[in-house]
């Protein structure tokens, strides 16, 4: 397992390179998701001002 | 030749229930191919002749370059096309594009540069390929600035339309920049004419995860602007009819 993580010594450039990836891949999810989820919120809200929506 | 399914899609209520039910059947095969190809590439794939285990880093390094100028291709068409037939749910695609395309380029340039520095002794050099994909992150900031400094959103969709459409000449300069002039990155060993340079135990998981990272941004596309649809449509009717119809996702 050590020998695996060590990576032949490029664990310093190896790592850093998969979390960083690995951060911006739950960065886009979490942001779209949040994004699509307040837009819909808003279009509710202005529909229950409407009077539109139960 | 039908146009109906082309002017069904650009029908915002139609395009979002569509957009609704194709996203799961992106995300979950996107997983499934990223999860395989990291096993397949961090475990199984041998070491390389010249760079040892270094050379891992192409299996996150290859897929955000892939997706840094594929997203920025989608991203100009998708304007092209809204500034052309004027279909709004075009111009909320190429605007859900931008964040996403900018984040992997990024992701390019980092990785590349750690790739580089044991590889080449440097982080930085102002190499073609590395110049080029620098500017592509400008491109996709200013693409972002401009929609953001526009108040009106139709003139926010037309003026920064423009933009991506003159930017993507950027694309090919990008990918033949190894090509057409000295350069320190190494030539294409997937995206070329012919066979791969590169042994299949090494190219599987490298095209799984370029197929995986591919089927990601399509799901992430979607549900970004399934939420852009939503917000330029927000007083028509057909919101109260998705919204209130339970819809969920």
């Amino acid at each position: 397992m050590m020998h695996w993580l060590w990576m032949g010594g490029y664990w310093p450039y190896v790592w850093p390179s998969y979390l960083l990836t690995l951060v911006i891949v739950f960065i886009n999810i979490a942001a779209a998701r949040r994004s699509h989820r307040e837009a819909r919120r808003d279009a509710q809200r202005r529909l229950q001002m409407k009077g539109e929506q139960p | 030749m039908s146009w109906l399914w082309f002017h069904k899609l650009g029908s915002p209520p139609h395009f979002y229930r569509m957009a609704g039910k194709i996203v799961p059947w992106l995300a979950w095969p996107a997983g499934l191919l990223c999860l395989a190809g990291l096993v397949m590439g961090l475990a199984f794939a041998p070491a390389d002749y010249q760079q040892g285990e270094g050379y891992r880093i192409i299996f996150v390094h290859a897929p955000a370059a892939w997706l840094s100028v594929m997203i920025y291709t989608v991203m100009a068409v998708s304007a092209a096309v809204g500034l052309i037939w004027r279909i709004n749910v075009c111009h909320a695609l190429a605007a859900s594009c931008a964040g996403v395309g900018a984040s992997f380029t990024l992701v390019a340039l980092v990785t590349g540069s750690l790739w580089g520095k044991p590889m080449w002794g440097t982080y930085w050099e102002w190499d073609p390929r590395l110049t080029s994909e620098l500017l592509l992150l400008f491109l996709y900031l200013g693409y972002m600035g401009l929609r953001g400094a526009i108040d009106d959103p139709s003139r926010a969709d037309r003026a920064s339309a423009v933009l991506a459409i003159v930017g993507v000449v950027n694309v090919p300069i990008i990918h033949y920049s190894v090509l057409w002039w000295n350069s320190l990155h190494q030539a294409p060993s997937v995206m070329q004419a012919g066979k791969p340079t590169m042994p299949p135990s090494m190219y599987v998981p490298l095209l799984l995860m370029m197929l995986g990272f591919t089927l990601y941004f399509y799901a992430i596309m979607f549900v970004r602007a399934r939420g852009e649809v939503l917000r330029r449509e927000r007083n028509a009717r057909w919101v109260g009819e998705a919204l209130g119809a339970g819809e969920a996702a």
